[in-house]
């Protein structure tokens, strides 16, 4: 590897993100050819520039534009990777020291000059300085399994990702039975990431066993809630562990084609995932012979239309057949007449990249983590009104307050909390003497909440509450496919009694009862959520009756 | 971006149909190249995907992104989903909206600039989000998203 100066790996065009990192296909899979360290290439400083849409929202291009040129003659070489969800520190960049890399907080382009000054290429000391990655307090007190790799190297640098765990689990599933790899889902208790929560495994069974001429893998990458990143996070800065629980999906399932459901508003997504799967076909670990195994499997990107419905996987069905994303009655299950009509299994992104960690150390490993029924790890995002907004992930079990004060530090204005909607935009808004509550499927659920998928928005004092429930309708009469009439008429009705000076609470409840139960999707079933759990725990904003009628 | 012309559209259908694509790609691959779907590509989509018209302006009107009309020169989409509102895109959105003239979904007379509001652009720890023609922006206040708006007219 020659080493010109200030040479730049995986630099972005303007939403052509990671060209460059292609450069790391000269490397090859064996782990002695890893990248060399900066002493063993002579003076060179490897400098660290996330890339991902956050950062280059915060200007991280414009970061890594002024390193390059005030370097002058320094030799430096920037890598962008993708992001460490430490997102209240972004641009958060770091250097390879002696001592690991050491990262900078918050920086602008207008800093460079000072940090040249400081000799941050040797780690030196400047008042942004957030000292090594691995003892800062966010990250470290985290436990990382999906998120482990995020931010590492490049997201394209498919070395890279196999030096770092990459494809030990896909290995692993290559020689193993189909039954044997659902067995190991089976007992890692893995449930479904997008909200709902279900049984991982009672999907694949099903989807196995199921008669059709060609079975689907599809990931439901339509990550619409808002406070949710995670997925966003891993697509853009570790693309090849989402392709690897693909591949070992479909080589469970029996399915050979797969297809990744993204979002429109996620555009640079596309271009690293795209990528991704062009390198990982060049590279063998997609295509017609993957790793000389004879198994097969193809993965497309399909990019929606701005639609939340399309979270909801039936719609999501739909519109991937080039259709309205209206919700499909069910059953048929997808997993037995799914995408034209053959078994598919959908599974949200983050539950598609648990499963390479599952096979690699095994279903009792994963097991083990959490509590009770809830295992595993929980991706948190931590957003909204809130000083260390980000992703954590942590087994779950931890309290809403655990997370919110010391992972978060309380909000970024100074005020104090008046509420957080979890779950999304049909997540239930919850006080703060309900802080305690442990974070797991079950608590949430006595609460008449859910954790949906892990989004934690956090209001200040300030908030109107009533101007939430409103907007909960709102949204719902915006987003409705309109095929269930509760959903589509009840959210209009329902924004026009909240709209008004009604204290007519009664009424609001009861169409709130009728949109639960006689809509067909969570998006009218749901939204009564947010807006009755807005009603009960705040009922001062809504007029003297509304807590005798929420009730 | 380029302007709508009829040998590219049609090419873009025919190529999106031959990969065994659907309507909908069709549809994305003509919105990623003219900005929107001109009304003289239905006839095409109607014929290469055997859809009634019918079948066509409902799923182009189903879909938020797939425009039936040229977007202004420059396209501003502020996040309106609850994680900008708890930081103020509700009031960010409101100067916006008074400073252009425009409501959100409308493009100005002299087709320079297109306001929208977007549901999340999962930039939710660092609101207010926008997304500005392909740059996304956070963090957003005021006098920043104002610098913006003014370094678009030059």
């Amino acid at each position: 590897m020659a080493p010109p100066n200030s040479h730049q790996t995986g630099f972005p065009e303007r939403l052509q993100p990671y060209p460059g990192s292609t450069s790391h296909l000269t490397f090859t899979l064996d782990p002695g050819s890893a990248p060399e360290s900066p002493a063993g290439v002579g003076m060179t400083a490897r400098v660290y520039i996330p890339a991902d849409m956050l950062a280059i929202a915060l200007g991280a291009d414009e970061v890594a534009r002024a390193i390059t040129e005030t370097a002058k003659d320094t030799d430096i070489e920037i890598i962008r990777t993708g992001s460490r969800g430490a997102c209240w520190a972004e641009p958060l960049i770091e250097v390879e020291t002696d001592a690991g890399r050491v990262a900078y907080g918050k920086i602008s382009a207008s800093d460079v000059p000072g940090l040249f000054a400081a000799d941050f290429l040797g780690g030196g000391a400047h008042k942004k300085r957030l000292g090594p990655v691995s003892d800062i307090p966010f990250l470290k007190a985290q436990q990382r399994h999906i998120f482990k790799s995020c931010g590492l190297y490049a997201p394209c640098d498919i070395a890279s990702y196999a030096d770092n765990g990459g494809f030990v689990g896909l290995r692993a599933a290559l020689s193993m039975s189909a039954e044997n790899i659902i067995d190991e889902v089976e007992a890692s208790g893995l449930r479904g990431r997008g909200g709902a929560a279900f049984p991982a495994f009672i999907k694949w069974r099903t989807v196995m066993g199921a008669n059709g001429s060609q079975k689907y893998i599809v990931c439901n990458a339509d990550e619409g809630d808002s406070g949710t990143f995670a997925d966003r996070l891993i697509m853009e800065s570790d693309p090849f562990l989402l392709i690897e629980g693909m591949v070992i999906a479909g080589l469970a399932v029996g399915a050979d084609k797969g297809v990744i459901y993204l979002r429109s508003e996620y555009p640079l997504a596309r271009n690293v995932l795209e990528q991704a799967i062009a390198v990982a076909r060049e590279q063998n670990w997609l295509g017609p012979d993957i790793q000389g195994s004879g198994k097969v499997f193809a993965l497309s990107v399909f990019v929606g239309g701005g639609s939340y419905v399309c979270g909801e996987e039936t719609a999501l069905l739909e519109s991937l057949e080039g259709k309205a994303g209206i919700v499909r009655a069910k059953p048929p299950l997808p997993a037995l007449e799914g995408l034209h009509g053959q078994p598919t299994l959908i599974h949200n992104v983050l539950t598609l990249c648990a499963a390479p960690e599952i096979i690699a150390k095994g279903g009792d490993a994963h097991a083990k983590m959490g509590v009770g029924r809830s295992v595993g790890t929980m991706c948190f995002q931590l957003a909204g009104d809130i000083k260390h907004g980000g992703l954590v992930e942590v087994p779950f079990g931890l309290s809403l307050r655990e997370l919110i004060e010391n992972f978060g530090g309380s909000t970024r204005s100074g005020l104090s909390i008046k509420a957080v909607q979890i779950g999304g935009p049909l997540g239930a808004y919850l006080p703060p003497h309900l802080f305690d509550t442990p974070l797991t499927y079950e608590a949430f659920a006595a609460l008449g909440a859910g954790l949906g998928h892990g989004g934690i928005v956090v209001f200040n004092e300030n908030t109107d509450m009533r101007a939430q429930a409103l907007y909960a309708f709102e949204f719902c009469a915006h987003e409705s496919c309109g095929k269930c009439t509760p959903c589509r008429i009840g959210s209009v009705r329902g924004a026009e009694l909240l709209a008004s000076d009604t204290s007519d609470l009664e009424l609001v409840d009861d169409l709130c009862e009728v949109m639960v139960a006689g809509s067909a999707c969570a998006m009218g079933s749901m939204t009564p959520i947010p807006v009755q759990s807005a009603m009960t725990h705040f009922p001062d904003e809504f007029g003297a009756r509304a807590t005798q009628a929420a009730e | 971006m380029t302007r709508w012309n009829e040998t590219t559209s049609r090419a873009l259908i025919e190529e999106t149909h031959a990969k065994g694509e659907t309507l909908t790609s069709a549809l994305r691959a003509l919105v990623d190249a003219f900005g929107y779907v001109d009304e003289a590509a239905i006839a095409p989509l109607m014929q290469t995907f055997a859809r009634s018209r019918a079948e066509v302006l409902g799923v182009i009107a189903y879909y938020d992104d797939f425009r039936t009309t040229p977007p202004g020169k420059h396209v501003v989409r502020l996040c309106q989903a609850e994680a900008c509102q708890a930081v103020g895109a509700r009031e960010l959105t409101a100067h916006v909206c008074a400073k252009t003239g425009l409501r959100l979904g409308q493009t100005s007379n002299d087709g320079a600039l297109t306001l929208e509001g977007v549901y999340c652009l999962g930039l939710c720890a660092n609101g207010p989000a926008a997304l500005i023609d392909d740059a996304p922006m956070a963090e957003l206040d005021i006098d920043r998203l104002d610098a913006k708006l003014a370094a678009l007219k030059s």
